[in-house]
């Protein structure tokens, strides 16, 4: 148990809420919104993990995980976009 | 000593940014206002954490991968919230019955005034 568990369980939680937004999203607008957030998430905790297991090179995933959230939020919303009424 | 308490007051910052962008996920009532609520707190929390994990682990692989990360994701986020924004409007996502007034909003085009080239 150190300090580092906190911010992990409270981004575990928002996790939670990304997730039922991307179930019962109203709008499939909603869900591109929710997953954004989703990668946000991912990002941090990815970082807090590098510390928790003391291994620098799990931010490589870090990186990654900007260029891919990234590129999803563009290639979705361009999607969503294109779709007919 | 004091690298561990400026780096884990940076990530205490970032991820209490994070979890009130998912509260704002859970509680707001309409896309836009959701658009809004991910991209300024998300960003700045996820640079805040990634901030500190870099003045708490200073080592050059930390340091080489982290910087770039801040980088792009200073960057690419208004390019992303803005993609998302203007896709919402235009696959007609449902506004709040709040909204007073819709900027975008445009009536089909009944005629074309002057001479088309």
């Amino acid at each position: 148990m150190s300090w580092v568990d906190v911010p992990l369980v409270a981004l575990g939680t928002v996790m939670a809420v990304v997730i039922w937004r991307l179930v019962t999203g109203p709008a499939n607008a909603d869900r591109v919104v929710a997953l954004d957030l989703g990668f946000v998430v991912f990002i941090a905790a990815t970082a807090l993990l590098s510390v928790r297991l003391d291994v620098a090179a799990v931010d490589i995933l870090v990186l990654a995980a900007t260029l891919l959230g990234f590129l999803t939020t563009i290639a979705i919303s361009h999607l969503l976009e294109r779709r007919p009424r | 000593m004091w690298p561990d308490v400026v780096g884990g007051g940076l990530a205490a910052i970032g991820t209490a940014l994070i979890a009130v962008a998912g509260l704002g996920m859970l509680r707001l009532p309409d896309t836009y206002n959701r658009i809004n609520a991910v991209t300024k707190a998300a960003t700045l929390g996820v640079v805040a954490v990634l901030l500190g994990v870099m003045i708490i682990e200073p080592s050059a692989t930390a340091v080489g991968l982290l910087t770039p990360a801040i980088i792009l994701q200073l960057l690419t986020t208004p390019f992303g919230s803005y993609a998302v924004g203007r896709a919402a409007h235009r696959s007609s996502s449902p506004l709040a019955p709040i909204t007073h007034h819709d900027e975008l909003h445009r009536p089909a085009p009944a005629y074309r005034a002057g001479p088309r080239r």
